[in-house]
């Protein structure tokens, strides 16, 4: 019977199915951080069982990290305490800890790649809804609640019912300006926050076979967004190439084996999705929200749109609006931005960094603008010194602060105060997310940049152009 | 941790007739950083709930002595966002042992079903009905069946059939947790493990 890259990865994982109920799934990689974790270890020891194989768990701690004077001990006392219990627990477990200070120490969905230990055809869990961005790598890779940890801990295994299937394909040539981070933003705005609640996304198409790994990452990283468990995309020889050598990495013969299974790893050609979708790549803008949900996005030159053609209620609708200080009918450029953050798992990458250092290359940061550079682990603060990109950004006004991830949840100081604008590179525009108050604009590392330079909401395209002009 | 069993649950309601209620507003995330499983009922919708000098803010539901109860009716798409399964625990610390709605959020729903709290989904008919008889009578009660599926406005009798897994019902109505059952075939999760391909 045919198959999607989806059923595969899955059937290769199911140790029994139950009658009536979900499917025993083995869990090949097991991430975890302090946030998530320490009642899942507390229920360990509750029951006096172990961990089963301690050597497929990697911790690293990120969430309530600070991004500056990482030497120095962490301020806030139960955020030390987090990163205290995920050492110990760690340590008493036998499993390997990336924790403040580490060398291999960053954002737990930014480090999981660089060191292979995310790869092809794996399942792979976290206590983070972020998860899915390892989907990039052909992974069914998914986010899960403590309880479930504290499963995987002790059994390598977690329950979990099928997902439906969807496929979204986007196909053509993307514009200037036009980011991953814009497709992602894009599909989101077509599907809502919910809808794809239920399913397990499949991205195919020619936009994303040109892609780049890290590209990959930040649209599957934004599956959960529309409400989809995760995405995957299929492995190809992008893929291959990322993931060969590296630490983790199968070796040697193990390496061939592993290979052998990776190529079998996509959608049989008659295999049938539950729900298919397919937008024109072309026709996609830089992209920014509105709102506060993920799904409240628009192109950068569209006006806000009327509560009657907006998803979700009347009610729900002008209270996100009336959150925001924004209006039905309002253009997002020129609105005052007093904050820039540039991060997270879903565009904290070298390739961000780099995009955000073109634009504001020659330029000046806006003096009323705060903002904070974070980049997702060491391997990346390493590439942004090395490739001369923090002098040009120092150059222009801007610092680098410590890896983690910072104001895209605010745990650790890293706050937008309230009332205050931010044009975000995360992933969540909730109220409050990023700070009590907090007001978020959801774009992409060209559109942060842009607002870090003019401190007003601006099209990045403007000034690419000058750029290019200038090249010519 | 095993929790307790779910049988026939009979109380009042709160109405919280907003979409998309996402994790960050029914628990935010400065709250998540105890090392124990206590307190986060203090903490549930901490920014609806209360102002930035921690008084309340009266407007809010769960603030009114009018609404009260076991059961907490939500809008569509309830509880999305976040993995953190302190959202349903915030939601079972505070009193609730069953949320209604017509739509939830995959990972939200699961937590719940992991640690005994119940969701609930009806049509979107019927969780109009909710919300209209509770905000006529705040004193409306609701009966949640978990062995007949049904949830039913005591009122009127009028009733719906609700979805569950035949697995976490038994579950459910024994208190029993999936850990239990996963360290019950251990030795043929070990036997799977060595023929993987990675």
């Amino acid at each position: 019977m045919s198959k999607t890259l989806f059923d595969k990865v899955w059937d290769t994982h199911v140790v029994r199915k139950i009658e009536g109920g979900p499917d025993v799934l083995f869990i090949d990689r097991h991430l975890i951080h302090e946030v998530t974790s320490p009642v899942a270890f507390l229920g360990l020891k509750n029951r006096g069982i172990k961990v089963l194989f301690p050597e497929r768990t990697f911790a690293t701690a990120d969430h309530n990290t600070p991004t500056i004077n990482q030497h120095l001990p962490v301020a806030d006392p139960l955020s030390a305490n987090q990163l205290k219990a995920l050492e110990s627990n760690s340590n008493e477990y036998g499993i390997s800890h990336w924790g403040l200070g580490h060398q291999k120490n960053g954002i737990v969905h930014v480090v999981g790649p660089e060191y292979g230990i995310t790869q092809p055809g794996a399942t792979i869990v976290c206590g983070d809804s972020h998860t899915s961005t390892h989907g990039a790598f052909g992974a069914i890779a998914f986010g899960i609640g403590t309880s479930e940890v504290e499963m995987v801990l002790s059994t390598q295994c977690i329950m979990q019912p099928k997902p439906k299937k969807m496929r979204i394909n986007v196909n053509g040539k993307l514009g200037l300006g036009v980011t991953p981070k814009d497709v992602a933003l894009f599909i989101i705005s077509q599907l809502s926050t919910s809808g794809a609640t239920g399913y397990f996304v499949e991205y195919a198409g020619d936009v994303f076979e040109n892609m780049t790994m890290e590209g990959r990452m930040t649209v599957c990283n934004l599956s959960i967004e529309m409400g989809a468990r995760g995405g995957m995309i299929a492995p190809d020889e992008t893929t291959i190439e990322y993931v060969k050598g590296r630490e983790f990495s199968p070796k040697g013969e193990s390496w061939d084996r592993a290979l052998a299974y990776y190529r079998t790893l996509k959608t049989d050609p008659d295999a049938v999705f539950d729900k298919e979708l397919t937008f024109d790549g072309s026709s996609i803008e830089p992209m920014i929200t509105y709102g506060t949900n993920p799904g409240m996005g628009m192109g950068i030159s569209k006006e806000i749109p009327d509560a009657e053609h907006a998803e979700g209620g009347a009610t729900t609708y002008a209270k996100s609006l009336g959150y925001m200080g924004f209006s039905e009918g309002d253009s997002m450029i020129g609105k005052k931005v007093d904050f820039v953050f540039v991060g997270s798992c879903t565009n904290g990458r070298i390739e961000d960094f780099r995009a955000f250092t073109a634009l504001v290359k020659g330029k000046h940061k806006a003096d009323d603008v705060t903002v904070w550079l974070v980049p997702g682990s060491h391997i990346v603060e390493s590439q942004i010194k090395e490739e001369g990109l923090l002098d040009i950004l120092n150059d222009a006004g801007f610092v680098l602060r410590q890896p983690g991830c910072s104001a895209c949840l605010a745990m650790n100081d890293d706050k937008i105060p309230a009332g205050k604008y931010a044009v975000s590179t995360s992933n969540r525009n909730f109220e409050g997310r990023q700070g009590p108050g907090s007001r978020t604009m959801l774009a992409s590392p060209l559109v942060a940049a842009a607002a870090a330079i003019t401190g007003v909401v601006t099209d990045p395209r403007t000034m690419m152009q000058d750029l290019e002009t200038a090249n010519a | 941790m095993a929790y307790d069993k779910f049988d026939i649950l009979t109380s009042t309601a709160v109405p919280l007739p907003i979409e998309n209620v996402d994790t960050d507003q029914l628990i935010p995330a400065r709250f998540l950083k105890a090392t124990e499983r206590v307190g986060f009922g203090d903490n549930l919708f901490r920014d609806w709930r209360y102002n930035g000098d921690d008084t309340p803010k009266p407007e809010f539901v769960l603030n009114n002595p009018v609404y009260s109860g076991k059961i907490l009716v939500g809008g569509k798409n309830f509880g999305s966002g976040s993995s953190r399964e302190h959202a349903a625990w915030a939601v079972y610390d505070y009193g609730f042992r069953c949320v209604v709605s017509s739509f939830f959020a995959d990972i939200f729903r699961n937590n719940c079903l992991n640690i005994g709290v119940l969701p609930v989904q009806v049509s979107p008919e019927f969780a109009e009905k909710i919300f209209e008889a509770i905000f006529a009578d705040p004193n409306t009660e609701l009966e949640v069946n978990l062995a007949d599926q049904t949830i039913t406005l005591l009122a009127t009798r009028e009733k719906e059939i609700f979805e569950i897994s035949p697995y976490k019902k038994h579950n459910m109505l024994n208190g029993f947790d999936d850990i239990d059952y996963l360290q019950s075939i251990k030795p043929e999760i070990e036997e799977f493990a060595a023929q993987l391909p990675l």
